[in-house]
């Protein structure tokens, strides 16, 4: 019962079971529990609120018209915010991307897995380095391409060939293909 | 807390007495940075750092909430909003001038801070807590200064916010969903020009809240000094008021004169002109390179260019925050009982032609572009910098001999000391 002169007693915090198991022991465990389970459930909404919202998320898909790119010229479009290379190669890239052996490379792909059949010269990629993200050079006429005839990024100097493939400097990986498809011969949608 | 001899407030009048009784705050004061803080009597000018540092956070938060009064954080007018600053806001470009140099001045100081402390030691014990925090303020200050450098969204920004936070993509598995939560986007846009406003200001005020712990870690033991040989008795110390008040503050008055040269005359000086264009998601600018206050740690991150076991990105990432990380077990590497490099013959040279010279290489390499032989350069002087920390300094603070230690800083003061017993050499500090 309440203790009315509000002196807690021995027998009133120290009610112990013949198993040793105090009734205050309960309420500790079920009293943090819940606090536990609603530190969580206040958690998530901040994380998640830090995710791209979902306006973000709506711009999420490019058409891009490919007919005009001839040989050797390459256009910049926009993809999520983020420059997207369309080129077309020439003979002369397709082979010399063919050229090396694949295995040799740090990741290691050949022109044909980047590129969709029936459309090996045209290479899409993001313009974007895998580095830490500063768009590379070689989009745009008489820009350097590098070593390698591709992409040079000038931020920190990695080399890209002419299949966009990363050959020399920090980058980790090639330059991403994103998802795409011919939605008729001359247009792509990337997304 | 305190040394005995260590002089008590006394409130001079009936209203101050009042308060000292129902909120002590004044004697708080006093003890802190008033009469009643004893301090060496022999302290440099490298000691006048850490209150410029305390005056430089003041003053990046005064300006900075005038420049939140007249700014908005929208992708689509923030770099406009600036321009609003510099040529309609009443006094706007002073603001923003004092704010930008102000930032670098705050670094200037807080270098000089650190390597006042590399040099004299002053993370040995008692003293590790202070240095420990001095390392977490210095962090936190890093972070504020990139999102503040975010903010005007010209080209500098938009491509610093890209690399930065590229640098997390490094992370096996979820480096890439990373990004893209911080971000709030694939990109930076709207979503991380907020955020990083609304971290910008806040971060300021945790860092004064670490500051507080800080002189607070520093009041149990007190101040370290120049001998490095520890307080014995009252004739070692001086009363920080009125002796380092005036002291700090004809510092201050130097700092003042080179600041406002900086703002008046060449306010441009130490930032990039490419950040007066807009951000563009489309070109990046063909140096890109953070402020100057970050180029040693940039020069590491950029040293990586081959693979070893792991990825040469997650490499430079890893040794840019190792770079600043190690400082943290400094206390523990330095194994030398004797503080002050002005006793420690073989330190000392390690210390000037070593470490310096390798800090103003990282300095100037982080800043140039990345190619040879500026890579080379910066592979050496990364090297080197680890060595130091991790194999020169314990070596040496374990096989040098020290040089003898005067009795106590009575002695190193005035030549002699009656309390220094004939023969009796001091035992080591430690």
């Amino acid at each position: 019962m309440a203790d009315t002169t509000g002196t807690a007693t021995s027998d009133m915090v120290a009610d112990t079971g013949a198993d040793g198991i105090r009734r205050r022991d309960f309420i500790n465990i079920a009293a943090i529990s819940a606090a536990g389970v609603g530190g969580v459930g206040v958690v998530l909404p901040l994380v998640s609120q830090m995710s791209p919202s979902a306006d973000v998320l709506a711009e999420s898909s490019t058409e891009v018209d490919v007919s005009a790119i001839q040989p050797g010229q390459a256009i910049k479009a926009v993809f999520r915010k983020q420059p997207l290379f369309v080129r077309r190669l020439t003979q002369k890239e397709i082979d010399e991307a063919n050229a090396v052996s694949a295995g040799d490379l740090r990741d290691a792909e050949t022109l044909a897995e980047r590129t969709k059949e029936g459309h090996q010269d045209l290479l899409v990629t993001m313009g974007v380095c895998t580095h830490l993200g500063c768009v590379p050079l070689g989009a745009a006429e008489g820009e350097n391409k590098g070593e390698f005839g591709g992409y040079f990024c000038p931020c920190h100097g990695s080399h890209y060939d002419t299949a966009g493939r990363i050959r020399k400097g920090p980058a980790p990986t090639n330059l991403l293909v994103p998802e795409y498809a011919f939605t008729s011969d001359t247009v792509i949608k990337v997304g | 807390m305190s040394f005995p001899w260590a002089k008590q407030y006394e409130p001079t009048n009936g209203v101050m007495q009042w308060l000292d009784e129902r909120l002590p705050l004044p004697r708080l004061v006093y003890n802190a940075v008033g009469a009643g803080y004893p301090v060496p009597r022999n302290l440099s000018y490298m000691w006048n750092f850490g209150v410029l540092a305390g005056f430089f956070l003041v003053l990046q938060i005064v300006t900075g909430v005038v420049l939140a009064m007249h700014y908005a954080a929208d992708a689509s007018v923030a770099f406009g909003k600036v321009e609003h600053i510099m040529r309609d806001v009443n006094w706007g470009w002073a603001m923003r001038y004092a704010h930008a140099n102000g930032a670098s001045f705050f670094f200037i100081v807080v270098y000089l801070h650190i390597f006042r402390g590399f040099f004299y030691s002053s993370y040995k014990a008692p003293r590790e807590m202070i240095w420990l925090l001095g390392v977490v303020i210095f962090l936190l200050m890093m972070a504020t200064a990139f999102m503040g450098y975010v903010l005007p969204w010209g080209q500098m920004s938009f491509w610093g916010a890209q690399v930065i936070t590229g640098l997390f993509e490094a992370i096996p598995l979820v480096g890439a969903p990373i990004k893209t939560w911080l971000l709030g986007g694939f990109a930076p846009d709207d979503a991380a020009l907020n955020r990083f406003f609304s971290l910008h200001y806040l971060l300021p005020f945790v860092i004064a809240g670490v500051v507080i712990l800080h002189i607070w870690a520093l009041h149990i033991p007190g101040s370290s000094n120049p001998t490095g040989v520890e307080v014995k008795q009252e004739s070692d110390t001086v009363p920080f008021h009125p002796y380092y008040t005036a002291k700090d503050g004809f510092g201050l008055g130097v700092v003042l004169i080179v600041f406002s040269l900086m703002v008046f005359f060449s306010p441009n000086t130490l930032g990039h002109p490419d950040n007066y264009i807009e951000a563009n998601p489309l070109s990046t600018p063909a140096l890109i390179v953070p402020e100057w206050y970050f180029y040693p740690f940039y020069a590491i991150l950029r040293a990586f260019t081959f693979d070893f076991i792991l990825p040469a990105k997650l490499w430079g990432v890893l040794a840019m925050f190792a770079a600043i990380l190690v400082w943290f077990f400094l206390p523990w590497l330095d194994r030398s009982p004797v503080r002050s490099g002005h006793y420690r013959p073989l330190f000392r040279k390690f210390f000037w032609f070593g470490l310096i010279p390798c800090m103003a290489a990282l300095f100037y390499l982080g800043g140039a572009h990345a190619e040879e032989p500026y890579i080379m350069l910066s592979q050496i002087a990364t090297a080197y910098y680890f060595l130091h920390f991790l194999v020169i300094l314990p070596i040496i603070s374990s096989i040098e001999q020290p040089e003898p230690l005067p009795f106590s800083i009575t002695e190193a003061v005035l030549g002699s000391d009656p309390n220094a017993k004939l023969g009796t050499t001091a035992a080591p500090a430690a």
